[in-house]
């Protein structure tokens, strides 16, 4: 569950990421982030995994009050969520296997039960022969489909995913859409941000647009803009 | 942290050495040139500690008999030594060892002045009880009759000694200054190593790591390039300091000074370049995380 109560985030006098945003997301839905560049959909997903700290407010992330969070707590606060990134954010000098097991060691998960979890992981995202690869050896599909199974791999109950069609082309974006629907389907929360109008209006899900840093639209089955509502 | 989570640590280390390999030879490469600078500086401050302390040490009064003595007044000298206060042993050395000597230290071609050419005298070789008795000893030694002179090593060990002392402060400067900057060489490469590899520690973050987690494959990273960098100044120190070892026990036989042995030398030396490679490597590691480890 994740809950944004009046949430300001100000960057400095000029500047504010977040305007009273308020807004509550069920566990096990799917929303798209939508809005125009710089509006504050980075803002809002930043704020979600504590990499920006709220001027004021409230924000629930299951049961993390992160107004109360202390720094130290941050890591585990991290490990209920799964993060994906646009430039993937995979680690360069490990392999495809050690960058998703990199997740679960750092929970101290044992060794047999990372090696069979991240076998699983690999079957699921198609990427069972590229295991001992490098991730400078893979293309950009298959680099986001690493940082999926890495974000998945602790069984997360929310996924965050920035912009994780940003840099693929319109069938490697489908791939990635599959994978998410896949996750999305065994209950996990997924947080999207997103630029990309074709994958918003042929996925339907709830979509919240955001603009001036405030949620000017929240419809659930909507599509990427209400232009063509309006026309 | 657990016997696992440390063993991964371990291997996380050694696995991030190897693929890290240009940066990893630089910051070797530099801990190599500092750790040989501080084992070379050790092996001269610690050979001048102990040539100042053995001059310290030095209980020796070499009492000259006047030439033409006779055996009895001879002696008689040693019966005058044996009643002063703080003499521990006496020895006899005849003009002739006292050549022997002579040659044994300058070369062959003293033996020239061999026979009735000998210019030396003969000598008694006096043992004070303590370093503190060797100047009295020598006081009364030379009231004795029949005795041309007592030496205590005299001015030239004062000399000896206040150059040994002043070598000895400005080594300790020197070492202090040279850790220093061992310090600072050592932590700056291992920070360029670390900034490098700044992306990667967010991405840890991200993934939800502790900074413990994160900091300790680097610390021993750290430590791991330390004790690389310890190997080729340790092996250099070892052969060098034998070379000298053996060039200068020759030239210094007879004088009553030596150098300090290898093996005492070289256990201390290599232990102490192991200690500070790893100790600055790794605390150099630690500290340079820290600016990148702020959420």
């Amino acid at each position: 569950m994740i809950e944004f109560k009046n949430v300001v985030k100000r960057y400095s006098d000029d500047v504010c990421g977040a305007n009273q945003l308020t807004v509550k997301i069920e566990q096990g839905e799917f929303v798209y982030i939508v809005g125009q560049s710089g509006a504050g959909k980075s803002t809002f997903i930043e704020l979600m995994y504590r990499e920006e700290k709220a001027t004021s407010g409230h924000i629930k992330i299951n049961n993390y009050v992160l107004e109360n969070i202390a720094d130290k707590d941050v890591p585990y606060l991290r490990r209920e969520l799964g993060i994906i990134f646009q430039d993937y954010k995979l680690l360069p000098r490990l392999t495809v296997f050690e960058n998703i097991a990199y997740a679960m060691y750092v929970i101290e998960t044992e060794p047999e039960e990372v090696e069979k979890r991240v076998t699983e992981l690999l079957d699921m995202v198609g990427l069972a022969d590229k295991r001992d690869n490098f991730p400078d050896e893979l293309s950009g599909g298959e680099q986001q489909r690493v940082s999926i199974a890495r974000a998945i791999a602790n069984k997360p109950k929310i996924v965050i995913a920035d912009e994780p069609t940003g840099n693929l082309d319109p069938a490697t974006s489908d791939d990635i859409m599959n994978i998410l629907e896949e996750i999305n389907a065994e209950g996990t929360t997924i947080v999207m941000a997103t630029h990309n109008n074709q994958i918003v209006d042929e996925y339907k899900h709830r979509v919240l647009e955001i603009a001036g840093g405030k949620i000017v639209r929240d419809e659930e089955g909507g599509i990427y803009t209400n232009e063509q509502a309006d026309l | 942290m657990n016997k696992q989570t440390f063993k991964r640590h371990l291997v996380d280390s050694l696995t991030s050495l190897r693929r890290n390999t240009w940066m990893s030879v630089a910051a070797v490469g530099a801990v190599t040139v500092t750790l040989l600078l501080v084992g070379f500086l050790l092996s001269v401050l610690m050979n001048v500690n102990k040539v100042a302390s053995d001059i310290e040490n030095n209980v020796q009064v070499r009492v000259i008999i006047d030439r033409g003595t006779k055996e009895k007044g001879i002696k008689q000298i040693k019966k005058s030594l044996e009643k002063i206060d703080g003499v521990e042993s006496i020895k006899f050395s005849s003009r002739k060892q006292e050549l022997h000597n002579v040659v044994g230290v300058y070369g062959s071609e003293f033996k020239l002045i061999s026979g009735d050419q000998n210019p030396l005298y003969d000598v008694y070789v006096v043992d004070a009880k303590n370093p503190d008795k060797t100047i009295e000893v020598a006081k009364k030694a030379k009231k004795i009759k029949n005795v041309y002179d007592a030496k205590y090593g005299g001015t030239s060990a004062k000399k000896l000694f206040k150059l040994a002392s002043s070598i000895q402060h400005w080594g300790i400067f020197i070492s202090v200054l040279l850790l220093f900057v061992a310090v600072f060489l050592i932590e700056n490469t291992i920070k360029i190593t670390i900034m490098s590899r700044q992306n990667e520690i967010e991405i840890m973050r991200l993934v939800g790591a502790t900074n413990s987690y994160i900091r300790w494959p680097f610390i021993l990273e750290g430590a791991w390039t330390g004790l690389l960098g310890t190997i080729i100044p340790i092996f250099l120190t070892d052969f060098g300091y034998n070379i000298v070892y053996r060039v200068m026990s020759n030239s210094l036989k007879g004088s009553g000074y030596q150098l300090v042995a290898p093996h005492v030398l070289l256990f201390q030396i290599d232990l102490l370049l192991i200690v500070i490679g790893i100790g600055i490597g790794a605390l150099g590691a630690g500290v340079s995380m820290r600016r990148f480890l702020k959420i």
